[in-house]
């Protein structure tokens, strides 16, 4: 650039290059650094324990347990927030619901807006044993064998709280695909109503090519929401019963916050971290080379 | 637009009667309208019932889950409002608004830059701002506890504004400038000639222009800040300070068993974004969507 580069530009920028600097990408790099040494929140000094936290890593059988319930989490999460959602927002968006489509786009969205906090104290409520709603429900239509304390049984817990997650972000997932039909040139349906495709299979060689990428993005949010899901677990069960419902996010906030154990909280944040964005590339790298066809 | 499908459907399956398939037209969109009826059902009864209770005593609503309040008891949302929530509510409104003023005035401000330059520089801050998406708070939270120890600021409001303007800034900046790039290039020039300053561009001509981003923005990012759980509740302590989703716990903590009272707190912190959903649709669903195929 031949034109002096004016300072304004220059002013704008340093504000939010601070705040990212600050407080994204030095946290990232110290949690990192943590993970090497042991210490809690009022001491002074850190002791370097070098990979002792790492070896600590691998004998914790709360890790094991945490992963296996994130996977549960992502997988139970896909099948409902992906197949599901997709053909919901397909139904939603066929002429012949034209009428209620709209109504029932604000309807399922509503539990996005509400705060976890008040979703996971309601939740609660419908779990509860001996007045919840689930329970209740069950004795009314005669299914008695299968009510259970639903979050005190561990279970039932895990399932429970990702129950719960479904029921809030599927609106989520629907209105994002929803959008995404909407961009779908509509010549495309013209064309494929001329070759007298049906229903259903105009949704798959129409609108599902057609919503690959946002598919892919979509994916991408639930897979890693997924592993580092911590609000839910944490209001609903706080890990329990036991360890039962544990994620890994929950675990490193209660080896941190609670047992005082600030290294090796970093140690399994630092394994959180890698888990998401590991699965983050893979999935990016699969969606690149889907283009590519 | 019935006969439009009919037809399709008939050529489709050239063998059967035009009856036939209208029939099975029918079949399917009742059947479905039944699901997507349950669906809504199953999403909206337990809200229902969360407003219903909440004018239920206690024994109410351990005793008769079913029905509607014997009386309605309104006192459960006075008690709510006194005992704790007034002060959660005034606590996010403050947590939310500056959050929101900060994020969006330096934010556009970072967008201006990054859309109207173009140099290597430029390019580096661009993929430093974008790489903030991909970071997680829960990664973070030990080092942030630090960091803000170090600044003095836990158990302030300003741990979650500032941590929040950080966090939500990349989606900010990144929404923002892209509607910036379609600013037609001849207004800042003419502006320019006519001795404007680069300051001058910024709030005279962009910032006017995209005001339908801004709102979409602001709207994100509020519900974003109203909502969030995980900092409120490990960088604050007092419970003068918490927002409300932390003030929730901290409410069922010390109200136990009056029931009613806590779904009363409950309802009153879901109703400002039921607000936001029901007039700014539109603006909400248009930036989520954005936001997230950028993301």
């Amino acid at each position: 650039m031949n034109k002096k580069f004016p300072l304004t530009p220059i002013l704008f920028l340093l504000p939010s290059v601070f705040f990212l600097a600050v407080f994204i990408y030095i946290p990232l790099v110290q949690n990192f650094y943590n993970s090497f040494f042991d210490f809690n929140v009022f001491s002074n000094s850190k002791e370097f324990v070098g990979l002792a936290q790492i070896q600590k890593l691998f004998q914790d059988d709360v890790v094991m347990v945490s992963i296996m319930n994130n996977f549960k989490y992502a997988i139970i999460s896909v099948i409902f927030q992906i197949f599901f959602a997709l053909i919901l927002a397909s139904i939603l968006e066929d002429k012949l619901f034209r009428k209620v489509a709209p109504t029932l786009r604000v309807i399922y969205f509503i539990p996005v807006m509400i705060s976890i906090s008040v979703i996971a104290l309601l939740f609660s409520f419908i779990y509860n044993p001996q007045m919840g709603l689930l329970n209740s429900f069950l004795e009314l239509v005669g299914l008695d064998t299968l009510t259970r304390p639903w979050l005190g049984n561990s279970t039932s817990a895990i399932y429970s709280v990702i129950a719960m997650s479904q029921w809030q972000s599927i609106g989520l997932i629907t209105m994002l695909f929803i959008v995404a039909i909407q961009k779908i040139p509509n010549e495309l349906y013209e064309a494929a109503d001329i070759d007298g495709a049906g229903r259903i299979r105009k949704f798959f060689s129409v609108t599902l090519p057609q919503v690959k990428e946002t598919m892919f993005v979509n994916l991408l949010i639930t897979v890693t929401g997924s592993i580092l899901v911590f609000n839910e677990p944490f209001i609903l069960t706080n890990g329990g019963p036991g360890n039962s419902s544990m994620t890994l996010a929950v675990h490193m906030y209660q080896t941190g916050f609670s047992r005082d154990n600030m290294g090796y909280a970093s140690t399994i944040a630092t394994l959180t971290f890698l888990l998401s964005a590991i699965f983050a590339l893979i999935q990016i790298k699969v969606s690149k080379t889907g283009k590519e066809d | 637009m019935k006969e439009n499908i009919n037809s399709k459907q008939y050529s489709n399956s050239r063998q059967k009667e035009p009856k036939s398939a209208k029939i099975q037209t029918r079949i399917f969109k009742y059947s479905t309208l039944i699901g997507l009826g349950i669906f809504a059902l199953i999403i909206l009864y337990p809200l229902f019932w969360m407003l219903i209770s909440s004018f239920k005593s206690y024994d109410e609503i351990y005793s008769d889950v079913w029905n509607l309040p014997s009386t309605w008891n309104f006192s459960n949302y006075t008690l709510a409002w006194e005992q704790g929530i007034q002060n959660y509510f005034i606590n996010s409104l403050y947590v939310t608004g500056f959050a929101i003023l900060i994020t969006v005035t330096i934010g556009s401000m970072a967008a201006f830059t990054l859309s109207r330059y173009r140099n290597r520089w430029i390019d580096i801050a661009l993929l430093f701002i974008i790489g903030g998406l991909m970071m997680n708070p829960q990664v973070a939270l030990i080092p942030l506890f630090e960091i803000l120890t170090f600044f003095n600021l836990i158990d302030t409001r300003w741990a979650l504004i500032l941590t929040y303007v950080a966090y939500r800034l990349p989606l900010t900046i990144i929404l923002i400038r892209a509607f910036f790039l379609t600013v037609p290039k001849e207004l800042s020039e003419s502006a320019l000639l006519d001795g404007c300053s680069e300051f001058g561009i910024y709030r005279r001509i962009y910032l006017p222009l995209s005001i339908p981003v801004v709102v979409t923005t602001v709207i994100l990012n509020a519900f974003f800040a109203w909502n969030e759980f995980l900092f409120a509740t490990v960088f604050i302590n007092s419970s003068d300070l918490k927002t409300i989703p932390s003030g929730l716990m901290v409410f069922r903590d010390a109200l136990r068993t009056d029931w009613g009272v806590l779904l009363s707190g409950m309802v009153i912190a879901s109703i400002p974004m039921i607000i936001l959903l029901i007039f700014l649709q539109k603006y909400l669903v248009r930036g989520l969507a954005e936001g997230s195929v950028k993301g």
